[in-house]
């Protein structure tokens, strides 16, 4: 029995940091409907910020994620208004070239900055060590982890469903010329979305770095888990990917327990199963 | 006709006589992508042999040619290998980071004449692939077999093995599981996991369900090591005082600063340390760490690099500069010197380096600097695999 919780503890774990990760993948990919194969980069880039922010100036981290997200926004705007702009409603394989090919620019850049070896985030105190549930010990970030995958939920969910930014974003959506002719500037719309999927993959980069160290690398090397959660949660849908990845994390965790020497098998089984029976992820909406 | 080929004979002759060469001397490595930091250390071990000795051998001057083979690809590095044998008209071949892309040079070496020295490759098999094959580097079962005996010194019989579950990570866990059994140990439970495991918690969990005294784990160097180390520590099994046993590749050098505290402690065995306290080293570390730009980047790979360009040069030594591998490869059969990491023969029956394995553990230095602080010396360890291989 105290193997199970054991297990649902580290499912959970896992699950949420996956979603925090991937759910800016998500509001690209289906609100802006962008296939963004750059997430991966700008989850990187946020990283690399909080990294040089709190081990070489020495800052709180705090402090450090926050300039990790603005860092990065201000980083993607240029490349939003020059290179994203373009490939808005564009057919797929142009958007995966242009994205794979800023990943692949983005790669080589870390690489020259920062150099080849592994960035560490330093921890603050409080979330050092590792907190007793009574039957066993689990890191305290990883419940920061959870604590920030729920609030990132929530607050993504009222964004998007109660305010009046969040109507005219699906109305651009849904319809980007009956909105502007509305007078919804959809420039603006797209621009402030794609900030806010871009800070979320900063976020997600800074408070996954435990899991997945930084390292220039990073931008390819999840790309696949991404975008696994968000074609299986249904991509632009909260909920969606928050089952998805409970979901995902709970198969990968039990199997890893069970049968470490199937490897990813039930993991992408579990993928094959639930896109042939959901073709359009969980909770994916129709077109 | 007679005359003249006697005549084209006696200018060839002379013509290699009478002048000085320029040997080249063909590198294959990953020198980008992801494994580039390897590469990088191939090359500053190699720049800090010419830095030390120079680059002529008599009046024969050492080119070295670079080839790049991002990661794993035999199909490439066979291919590149060619090139530099048939194009470049390299004399010798060197490097190979990954064992797959040694494995596929090999069948080149007796046609094209031309000796291989492995810089870094480090599975048992490559040496038996052809004749012409000489390492320098170590091999896995070289490297994981001591610490059996380490774990048995301090009182452990039951061990659970961790390994990635790719070649050399096979060979790590026979290489465990043969030595401690030899010393009357028994591995409780053997696990191998994906490559590309991120969180390791669940892993973590089984280790603490089999009751294990101690965990032997092997995982390739890079960004996974890290993530698995924390999850021991977080897990509470460093503090439910699991022991923790591994091959040095676990504690590279270039690792340590983002493992930090998480690593200390850590004890591994490995062929060298770039903290190894000898003349020898500390000539070679200035050398590197000036060839290399950063020195918090110098790692294991440098010193194959090294001892790989001074057996070169004994065999340019012992054939003047011609083209004779058989000659080249049989001059340094049996050869000893004292390399940076210590004493070290080359094995006229394997050609492989018989070395000294040392004990390290993880400790910060006066400076603040992590650093791997051997604390045990193995004496003329060869490659027990080896016997495994003829099998």
């Amino acid at each position: 029995m105290q193997t199970v919780f054991s297990i649902a503890i580290d499912a959970l774990a896992y699950g949420m940091v996956l979603f925090v990760i991937s759910i800016g993948l998500s509001v690209t990919m289906g609100l802006m409907r962008v296939v963004n194969l750059a997430h991966g980069a700008f989850a990187m880039i946020g990283g690399y910020l909080a990294s040089y922010a709190a081990r070489d100036l020495g800052l709180g981290y705090a402090i450090a994620t926050l300039i990790a997200v603005i860092g990065t926004i201000i980083i993607a705007i240029p490349i939003e208004r020059f290179l994203y702009r373009r490939i808005y409603g564009a057919p797929e394989l142009t958007q995966v070239l242009m994205t794979i090919g800023i990943t692949f620019c983005i790669i080589g850049i870390a690489n020259f900055l920062f150099g080849p070896t592994l960035k560490t985030i330093p921890l603050p105190q409080t979330l050092q060590g590792s907190a007793d549930l009574g039957f066993r010990s689990i890191a305290t970030h990883r419940i920061f982890a959870i604590l920030c995958g729920l609030v990132v939920a929530g607050a993504l969910w009222f964004f998007i469903e109660r305010t009046a930014f969040g109507i005219k974003l699906r109305a651009a959506v849904d319809n980007a010329a009956m909105a502007a002719a509305l007078g919804v500037r959809t420039e603006v719309v797209y621009a402030v979305s794609f900030a806010v999927a871009v800070g979320l993959a900063a976020l997600g980069g800074v408070v996954g770095a435990e899991l997945l160290p930084v390292e220039p690398y990073y931008a390819l090397r999840y790309m696949v888990t991404f975008l696994v959660v968000v074609a299986v949660g249904g991509a632009g849908s909260i909920p969606g990917a928050l089952i998805a990845c409970l979901l995902l994390g709970a198969i990968d965790t039990t199997g890893r327990y069970l049968a470490p020497e199937y490897g990813e098998f039930f993991f992408y089984l579990a993928v094959i199963l639930i896109v042939t029976i959901f073709p359009r992820g969980l909770a994916g909406r129709l077109k | 006709m007679k005359r003249l080929v006697a005549a084209a004979i006696a200018a060839a002759v002379l013509s290699s006589a009478a002048y000085a060469d320029t040997i080249k001397v063909g590198v294959v490595g990953p020198f980008s992508g992801p494994f580039a930091l390897q590469g990088k250390n191939f090359k500053a071990g190699i720049d800090a042999y010419f830095a030390i000795n120079g680059n002529k051998v008599g009046d024969d001057e050492i080119e070295v040619i670079y080839r790049d083979v991002p990661q794993a690809d035999p199909a490439q590095s066979k291919a590149l290998a060619q090139e530099l044998v048939v194009r470049e008209g390299v004399q010798y071949l060197a490097g190979f980071y990954f064992t797959p892309d040694a494995m596929a040079a090999t069948p080149l070496l007796e046609q094209a004449n031309v000796p291989m020295v492995i810089m870094n490759a480090a599975t048992s098999a490559i040496v038996t692939a052809s004749p012409y094959v000489v390492r320098t580097s170590f091999t896995t079962w070289q490297t994981s077999s001591p610490i059996a005996k380490v774990a048995k010194d301090g009182g452990v019989t039951k061990v659970i093995s961790v390994v990635s579950d790719y070649g050399p990570g096979i060979d790590a866990e026979n290489a465990f599981k043969t030595a401690f059994e030899k010393e009357g140990g028994t591995v409780v439970e053997a696990i191998r996991m994906p490559l590309s495991t991120n969180d390791f918690s669940p892993i973590m969990q089984r280790v603490r369900d089999s009751g294990a005294e101690a965990i032997f784990a092997f995982l390739p160097s890079g960004p996974t090591t890290l993530g698995f180390v924390k999850a021991f520590n977080e897990n509470g099994l460093k503090g439910a005082g699991i022991k923790f046993f591994g091959p040095g590749d676990f504690t590279q050098e270039s690792d340590l600063p983002a493992l930090g505290d998480a690593g200390l402690g850590l004890q591994t065995t490995f062929h060298y340390s770039v903290s190894h306290d000898s003349p020898e080293n500390k000539t070679f570390v200035e050398a590197a760490a000036k060839a290399i730009g950063n020195p918090a980047e110098l790692s294991f790979p440098s010193v194959g690099a090294f001892d790989g360009m001074y057996v070169i040069s004994k065999m340019i030594e012992a054939t003047g500069g011609e083209q004779d591998a058989e000659k080249a490869v049989e001059a340094v059969k049996g050869l000893s010197w004292t390399s940076p990491r210590g004493p070290v023969t080359i094995d006229p029956e394997s050609r492989h380096i018989t070395q000294n394995i040392y004990l390290r553990e993880v400790v910060k230095d006066a400076d603040g600097k992590y650093i791997n602080k051997e604390v045990q010396t193995f004496e003329k360890q060869g490659d027990p695999g080896l016997a495994f291989v003829k099998k």
